[in-house]
């Protein structure tokens, strides 16, 4: 009998959360742009995380505290922790998406993949700012996809042209070694195929060493391969405890740091840090600002953090990882004006935000008119690219802090584009009845 | 094929020395830290019988409330003690609110009561000191850092990192004092009788709660040390709790109960695994050092099903 009673308290309780989860909806204001966002502040990959998630936030939050939102309308700002868990993500997406969510930022590939067939059906789109599903560059296949600035493929195609211009020629890399460190995922695999062809059209020799999750701390195995192979340059795609422990690795075996050169999720301060003096000199690609001297961060200062209204540590504003997530929130915000300006409408929908980002144009006077002059290279999104293959630099950590090391550095679009356009086309095959596309182009 | 498997890896080892002795040194350390962790579940199984699923939390746990401390402003040292303190209310609570109110059942009770201290750990630790990965303080500790090369012929190289070498030799004071703590005191004794049989040992008037807050503790005090370690090889983050479950083969193979199986069980692992890993590893693509372990401890439990120093457990029916 008492175990009863406790079932059924239990059972009224879970019927009750379920039916405040149902309600919500409901509850939503509807003078307010609704923008879930999915990140994780807890598990592994937190230290990547936290920084994103808060860069997101702050500007977002700064809009609000300094505009009053968007064209007069407040937005509606939610995390949902995902820990960077697809199915966690997946949860987070379901539990969020009755709410007029406007759009989705999964940050993990992992996530993107199992939201993408979902977008079209929902009609909410999902912006994996340079990650995600590299194929979904080709708007005509995935219309409901953005991954501006770029694509895994093009960061690569970046990689290998920086390597190639430090060997005097992308000729001169037949014959050389370069090794690619990644995690084991979706995500680190995702740039294979196209280092593969690339290997094949230069020359040189690609060589893998894959870190599984389980083991991002324990990688001195595969650092023992390196310095058996020893190859001319490694490139790394890690996130996460990958990246300090990779670091600390190549130091301990001596591996050249100026021949160590990460994704753009591999730049982290604290993963430079954490390598200490012997890490001077590694090298990451990046697509957005270094440091804290522009004028729309001294906002983000000034309305939020100091106004208490952030979890962000003062120090970290003007951090790599903490700059990429102001950069993702200004790609919302201007996703969201853009749609306002398009529709006519203050409380747009996912339908609205999808033209919206199909229309992005973030040229060098609206990125003054920000306060963001030189954080990030001007950018656009046309209804067949949604990616754009922007130009990227490389970034040298010098013992204390990132310094820019190269120019502005365009991907090799005429050898990525037909492959992105190939990988799409094989995805919708895989995946049939995959939809044509139907929507309008607000181009 | 044939020459792959069973000539070439040993040419390369007789080609590059140094290589083949870096390698058996990162297994060695490999080793020594794996069975460091084994040692935190052999003590806590065999005063309860009971896996510990909480053992990984707790390495993880214990590098965190050090790092959090010092990084309040308490002195490295003076941070050592009040973790070693909080390890002690840790193992106090533990005995008092999950473990005394579990005696006498079974031991799946026991073992799933461990599984909900891994998430309050992770949920407290999270709330805490946050989800951010923290440098240890291993120079503020005392404990070396940098490394020593050591050139053999024209090209030949072998780095030792001195942590590892302070790792090697923690390990074994550790095992020393762990070892004539439970072989040579009366607390020992007592603690391998509570092991057999819980209701035994308080009918011969020892204290099941004294015991297992003594154990929880020195689990603890291992947990701090495996923490310290791993921390300073690569961070002190959540991702490392997932490390510690590395140390399942090593109990596999040497056994639940054996504290020198843990040791010569991590050895054997650490050195398999690198080998196995480095110079057969290439022939299916890499990467085979996740789950080599596991079945170099399946291949040994073909001959000793109770590990290599587990006790053979005959029951009369």
């Amino acid at each position: 009998m008492r175990d009863f009673k406790q079932l059924a308290i239990g059972a009224a309780v879970a019927v009750g959360v379920g039916l405040t989860g149902v309600m919500a909806p409901a509850a939503q204001a509807q003078d307010s742009n609704y923008v879930p966002l999915l990140t994780y502040r807890t598990g592994p990959y937190a230290g990547s995380g936290i920084h994103i998630a808060n860069g997101m936030h702050d500007y977002l939050k700064m809009l609000n505290e300094r505009d009053g939102g968007i064209g007069g309308v407040k937005l509606e700002l939610e995390e949902c922790e995902t820990g960077y868990n697809a199915q966690k993500g997946v949860e987070c997406y379901e539990a969020t998406k009755g709410k007029g969510a406007l759009v989705y930022n999964p940050y993990s590939t992992g996530i993107t993949l199992q939201l993408i067939p979902k977008a079209s059906v929902d009609k909410i789109p999902v912006l994996s700012m340079g990650y995600g599903l590299s194929a979904a560059a080709d708007g005509n296949v995935f219309p409901w996809v953005f991954n501006v600035p770029d694509t895994y493929w093009d960061g690569a195609s970046v990689v290998i042209k920086y390597i190639g211009q430090q060997e005097g020629g992308l000729e001169n890399l037949k014959g050389k070694k370069i090794g690619y460190i990644f995690l084991d995922a979706g995500y680190g695999r995702e740039p294979i195929p196209l280092l593969e062809q690339l290997a094949e059209k230069y020359g040189f020799e690609l060589l893998q060493y894959a870190v599984p999750g389980a083991e991002m701390q324990n990688q001195s195995s595969q650092w023992l391969n390196v310095r058996r192979d020893r190859p001319d340059y490694m490139v790394m795609w890690g996130w996460g405890a990958m990246n300090p422990t990779a670091i600390k690795e190549a130091v301990k075996i001596r591996f050249p740091m100026d021949k160590f050169i990460g994704v753009w999720w591999s730049a982290g301060d604290d993963d430079a840090a954490a390598g200490g003096d012997g890490a001077k000199g590694y090298k990451a690609m990046n697509f957005s600002g270094v440091g804290s001297d522009f004028p729309a961060l001294a906002d983000i200062q000034e309305h939020v953090i100091d106004a208490g209204l952030s979890s962000t540590d003062a120090a970290s504003v003007g951090g790599t990882l903490y700059n990429r997530g102001v950069l993702n929130s200004v790609i919302i915000a201007e996703g969201i004006r853009t749609a306002q300006e398009l529709t006519g409408k203050k409380v747009i929908t996912g339908e609205d935000m999808r033209m919206g980002l199909e229309a992005l144009d973030l040229d060098e006077a609206r990125l003054e008119e920000l306060g963001l002059k030189g954080f990030a290279h001007p950018m656009k999104v046309t209804c067949e690219d949604h990616a754009g293959s922007h130009p990227v630099f490389i970034q040298q950590w010098n013992g204390e802090k990132w310094q820019q090391a190269s120019d502005w550095i365009e991907p090799m679009t005429d050898l990525v584009r037909p492959l992105l356009e190939a990988a799409a086309k094989e995805y919708a095959e895989k995946n049939a009845p995959w939809p044509a596309r139907t929507e309008p182009c607000p181009n | 094929m044939l020459y792959d498997i069973f000539i070439d890896p040993f040419v390369q080892m007789y080609d590059m020395p140094d290589f083949f002795l870096q390698v058996l040194w990162e297994g060695f350390v490999a080793g020594i830290l794996y069975a460091l962790i084994a040692l935190g579940f052999v003590l806590i199984f065999k005063a309860s019988g009971v896996f510990n699923f909480a053992q990984g939390i707790m390495v993880v746990f214990a590098a965190l409330t050090l790092v959090g401390f010092h990084e309040n402003g308490v002195p490295a040292y003076m941070a050592l003690v009040l973790t070693v303190f909080v390890m002690g209310i840790l193992a106090y609570g533990v005995e008092r609110i999950v473990m005394r109110p579990l005696v006498n059942q079974p031991e799946i009770i026991l073992l799933m009561a461990t599984i909900g201290l891994t998430y309050f750990l992770v949920g407290f630790g999270e709330f805490v000191f946050g989800g951010e990965p923290k440098q240890m303080i291993t120079e503020e500790l005392g404990l070396p850092t940098g490394s020593t090369a050591f050139e053999i012929g024209e090209r030949g190289l072998i780095i030792l990192q001195h942590i590892d070498i302070a790792a090697a030799v923690i390990a074994v004071i550790m095992v020393t004092a762990l070892g004539i703590f439970f072989n040579k005191t009366r607390i020992g004794r007592a603690l391998r009788a509570v092991a057999d049989d819980h209701q035994a040992a308080l009918s011969v008037g020892i204290s099941l709660n004294q015991i297992w807050a003594i154990v929880w503790f020195a689990a603890g005090l291992v947990a701090l040390a495996t923490g310290i370690m791993w921390g300073a090889r690569s961070d002190v983050s959540f991702a490392l709790e997932i490390v510690a479950f590395k140390a399942l083969p090593v109990l596999i193979l040497g056994g639940f109960t054996s504290i020198p199986g843990a040791i010569v069980g991590g050895l054997i692992i650490g050195f398999g695994e690198k080998i196995g890993e480095l110079y057969w590893g290439g022939l299916v693509g890499g990467g085979v050092e996740s789950w080599l372990a596991y079945i170099i401890a399946l291949v040994f439990l073909l001959f000793r099903p109770q590990g290599l120093f587990g006790e053979r457990i005959i029951e009369r029916i």
